[in-house]
């Protein structure tokens, strides 16, 4: 399963089976990336056969989402991904996700599909895509190993965190007017699981991808020498827009770890102030209320946190995966034009060599030998003249891919821009969002002491309102 | 906070106004630096323009005052000065006594205590607290010309004394026990409290990197730019917000540190009761004893097992001379004993009674002030709330524009 590229170190080289004990840092060292931290401790609901978080706010979420798509009218292809399970083999363990599928597209002979995929599958698919087309933007997966230290790939928070990114993922490719045609994807969202393993073992053989990877290999040693200023460009954004993303993942994290231990210590006060009520008399009720109100209040701040977990982190955190896919699309459609520039080289040398050869080897040695010099070199013209036509149509092929190349590049540069500019405006819109009602909650809350104490004190008849 | 309309209050308006640094030679002659805060008073009926007086007061000056008006009023609840050093302190607080919000919080407190002691039907009479607020110089000379530290001494030492009362008054014994109650539960909610205060700031200075993020992001974008850019913008206020949010929570803190320190003050007064208790107990224990003995002596039986008893019997009875020497004696004893139980009593009494009108004060003042203390928690946290809603309502539209 070459993608093409393997000389990209970050990217997982094989199929490897994602139940590899023992722990495997896929993420760089940094101490303020805690992803999953152990202190982790908010319930959200959900256990391992759940199907799909179906709360109203993912809900619209997601309908906003999928509201922005150029084919919003025209989507007839609708995927789920739900239904987590565990799997124990004597081997192994792993988790199956259900994939649900309902089209009305003619190439799929029936209207509705169920079938369970792994991970592995999943990787599979991607791996075919981009393939199949090497500088297009394939959706991020999430990635194979998350846990520091610990491995902990079976708690709950981050088998939910997973389905939610593979539901993710499966939808932008079926939103994809390319990438949504593919064979593989189909077989991938309708074949039973011996289907999918038969289909897996055809494509190109061994020896023919091993032949792509040696190319591919010396085309990036050799690096591209021309590159388009736009692809210059896209190039630079990529890398500032990558880091700015990790920023915000890492900001996110770092503020709902903070909001979690303040929901920690406030969750003390309000037994205090009960306990305090114990030993008053005229204080009882405004002490009651006091622990109410902040017990309500921990509970909003709860819900709050909550949703920037599973909704504002999980898509920045998918657009700081999408970078690297970015990076590893703009390094394909590189070596594409450092081929291309290595077999014009080539052709360039193999014009110039054509005088020089034909002058001293060849005539010393056709004199050993003892042939006729002149048939000799008639011969060698010719084989030389097939050899530059060969050259210039492998030449004329590789002008046309990489022309294809930059242009379905650009294509699809500019849809995920507008992607990611509709996805995080709506994200972060949607944050400020729940901030408000966060607050407005609060504030409902301590208005309704307010009120209580008004209605306490003009029931006494002896405080005037200040 | 505290009541107008009585006493010394009435016809005068106190406030601490100002505090400065000072330098100066201590009583060991080194150099010190100190706090001085500037007491104004004006008499209300000085006429229509009444220039204020002043005077400057050190933080120890306000201390000897406290006690002596601990040592003359033992059945008062006497209210307490603010903290001498910052305790239930959350990270960013300067714990420092020379640092400018902590000398603030502690002006504010020393007017506190200058007004309750003014509106107290009792304190507010006393003429050492009136020097206090009105004679510049030499004002301690005349507080220790009371006299008032050899009482202090003793009272101190009774205090820390352990003694068991027989017959406690109930209504004393569960308002000490009250007392401590009150203190247990203030001094956890203070921590809480300062362990909140902590996390709160985390929380809201962290919205500060989205700010710097979105900033810097801002400048490789060409439609989302403005909006991020200003987003970020909010995102930095909302950050700063916190540092108002929670210097105003610590005005809440100190109300509960206030009550926090009352409970000593009341604890003082009830175990001042049973000191009263104790020592009319011994008193007439005494006198019991003393009876006791006058009667073994006048109808010759003992009773009652004593060192005497035995040695005359061992060594021979006493002369009747000798008998009626004692007896004598005895009966004078008696009747001074007697005369000490009544002073005792009459004491035990006045002291209850006055203790328990002050204590009842007290009770109502408390009362109205922590409910006054919960509601305005409320109002504020109603008001960090807006400012939420605020900021984010900025951002959302912010975002918008993107």
């Amino acid at each position: 399963m070459m993608s093409g590229t393997v000389v990209d170190s970050s990217s997982p080289t094989a199929a490897a089976p994602d139940d590899i004990s023992g722990s495997v840092l896929e993420l760089d060292e940094d101490e303020d990336l805690e992803v999953f931290s152990k202190d982790t401790n908010f319930m959200d609901g959900s256990s391992l056969n759940t199907s799909m978080q179906t709360s109203p706010g993912s809900m619209v979420n997601q309908y906003k989402f999928e509201e922005e798509e150029e084919q919003s009218d025209t989507k007839d292809i609708f995927v789920t991904v739900d239904n987590p399970e565990s799997h124990v083999t004597a081997i192994e363990t792993f988790i199956t996700y259900r994939v649900l599928t309902k089209t009305t597209r003619s190439e799929f002979d029936s209207s509705e599909y169920e079938v369970r995929r792994r991970y592995q599958d999943f990787f599979w698919l991607k791996c075919k895509l981009e393939e199949a087309h090497p500088t297009l933007i394939v959706p991020p997966l999430p990635e194979k190993f998350v846990m520091k230290g610990m491995v902990e790939r079976f708690n709950n928070d981050f088998i939910e965190t997973r389905k939610k990114a593979l539901h993710k993922f499966l939808n932008r490719i079926a939103d994809h007017p390319i990438l949504s045609c593919s064979e593989d994807f189909k077989v991938f969202l309708t074949a039973q699981a011996w289907e999918l393993a038969s289909h897996k073992k055809q494509g190109p053989g061994f020896l023919s991808r091993m032949g792509d990877t040696v190319r591919a290999v010396a085309a990036t040693v050799r690096g591209v020498r021309n590159r388009p200023e736009e692809f210059n460009a896209i190039q630079d954004y990529v890398e500032a827009f990558s880091q700015k993303m990790t920023s915000m993942d890492k900001i996110t994290q770092r503020i709902i770890k903070e909001q979690k231990e303040y929901l920690e210590e406030m969750k003390e006060c309000g037994p205090i102030y009960t306990l305090w009520s114990g030993s008053e008399e005229e204080l009882v009720e405004p002490l009651k209320m006091m622990a109410s109100c902040l017990d309500r209040c921990c509970r909003d701040s709860e819900e709050h946190t909550q949703y920037l977990s599973s909704n504002l982190l999980p898509i920045l955190h998918e657009y700081v995966l999408s970078t690297e896919t970015l990076k590893a699309v703009l390094r394909r459609r590189d070596n594409i034009q450092a081929e291309f520039e290595a077999k014009n080289e080539a052709l360039a040398t193999k014009k110039t060599d054509s005088e020089a050869e034909s002058k001293m080897l060849s005539l010393a040695w056709d004199s050993l030998v003892g042939k006729d010099p002149d048939e000799i070199r008639q011969q060698k013209q010719q084989k030389h003249k097939g050899e530059i036509k060969e050259l210039k149509e492998e030449i004329d092929k590789l002008e046309d891919k990489l022309e294809w190349a930059n242009n379905t590049l650009k294509g699809d540069w500019s849809r995920w821009q507008k992607s990611m500019r509709s996805d995080l405006k709506a994200a972060f819109t949607y944050t400020a969002e729940k901030n408000m009602e966060y607050y407005e909650k609060c504030l409902a809350v301590w208005e309704s002491f307010l009120l209580s104490q008004r209605t306490e004190a003009s029931e006494g008849g002896d405080r005037d309102e200040s | 906070m505290v009541e107008k309309g009585t006493t010394l209050l009435k016809r005068m308006e106190i406030s601490v106004a100002e505090a400065e640094k000072r330098t100066g030679k201590n009583a060991v002659s080194m150099q010190e630096t100190y706090t001085v805060y500037l007491i104004e008073t004006s008499s209300q009926h000085r006429g229509a323009n009444p220039a204020p007086d002043s005077l400057w007061r050190r933080y120890s000056e306000f201390e000897l005052l406290r006690n002596y008006l601990l040592v003359t009023y033992p059945f008062v609840v006497v209210p307490p000065l603010p903290e001498k050093r910052a305790e239930f302190v959350w990270h960013k607080l300067s714990a420092d006594n020379m640092d400018p919000d902590f000398v603030e919080r502690r002006r504010v407190g020393l007017e506190n205590f200058l007004l309750r002691v003014a509106s107290h039907p009792v304190l507010s009479n006393d003429n050492i607290f009136y020097s206090f607020l009105t004679q510049e110089q030499s004002w301690k000379e005349v507080v220790f010309e009371t006299g008032f530290q050899a009482k202090a001494d003793s009272r101190l030492k009774a205090l820390n004394a352990t003694f068991r009362v027989k017959n406690p008054d109930k209504r004393f014994a569960e308002m000490k026990h009250y007392g401590d109650e009150l203190q247990s539960v203030i001094s956890q909610l203070l921590r809480v409290r300062a362990r909140v205060a902590d996390r709160l700031y985390g929380v809201y200075k962290v919205h500060g990197n989205y700010g710097r993020v979105f900033s810097e992001w801002s400048a490789i974008e060409k439609e989302m730019g403005d909006g991020l850019q200003s987003a970020g913008h909010h995102m930095d206020a909302y950050a700063a917000s916190v540092d108002d949010i929670l210097e105003e929570e610590e005005h809440y803190a100190d109300q509960l540190k206030e009550y926090l320190f009352y409970t000593e003050a009341l604890r003082a007064v009830c175990r001042k009761h049973e000191l009263c208790q104790f020592e009319l107990e011994m008193a007439a224990q005494d006198l019991t004893s003393k009876k006791q003995q006058r009667e073994e002596l006048a109808t010759g039986t003992v009773r009652t097992f004593s060192l005497k008893g035995m040695t005359s019997k061992l060594f021979g009875q006493e002369t009747p001379e000798q008998r009626e020497a004692k007896l004598k004696t005895l009966e004078t004893q008696i009747e001074d004993g007697e005369e000490m139980v009544k002073e005792k009593n009459a004491e035990c009494e006045e002291f209850v009674k006055n203790a328990w009108v002050d204590i009842e004060r007290f009770k109502e003042q408390k009362d109205r002030d922590l409910k006054e203390a919960l509601i305005s928690y409320a109002i504020m946290q109603i008001s960090m709330c807006k400012k939420g809603i605020q900021v984010w309502s900025n951002a959302k539209e912010c975002f918008s524009k993107m």
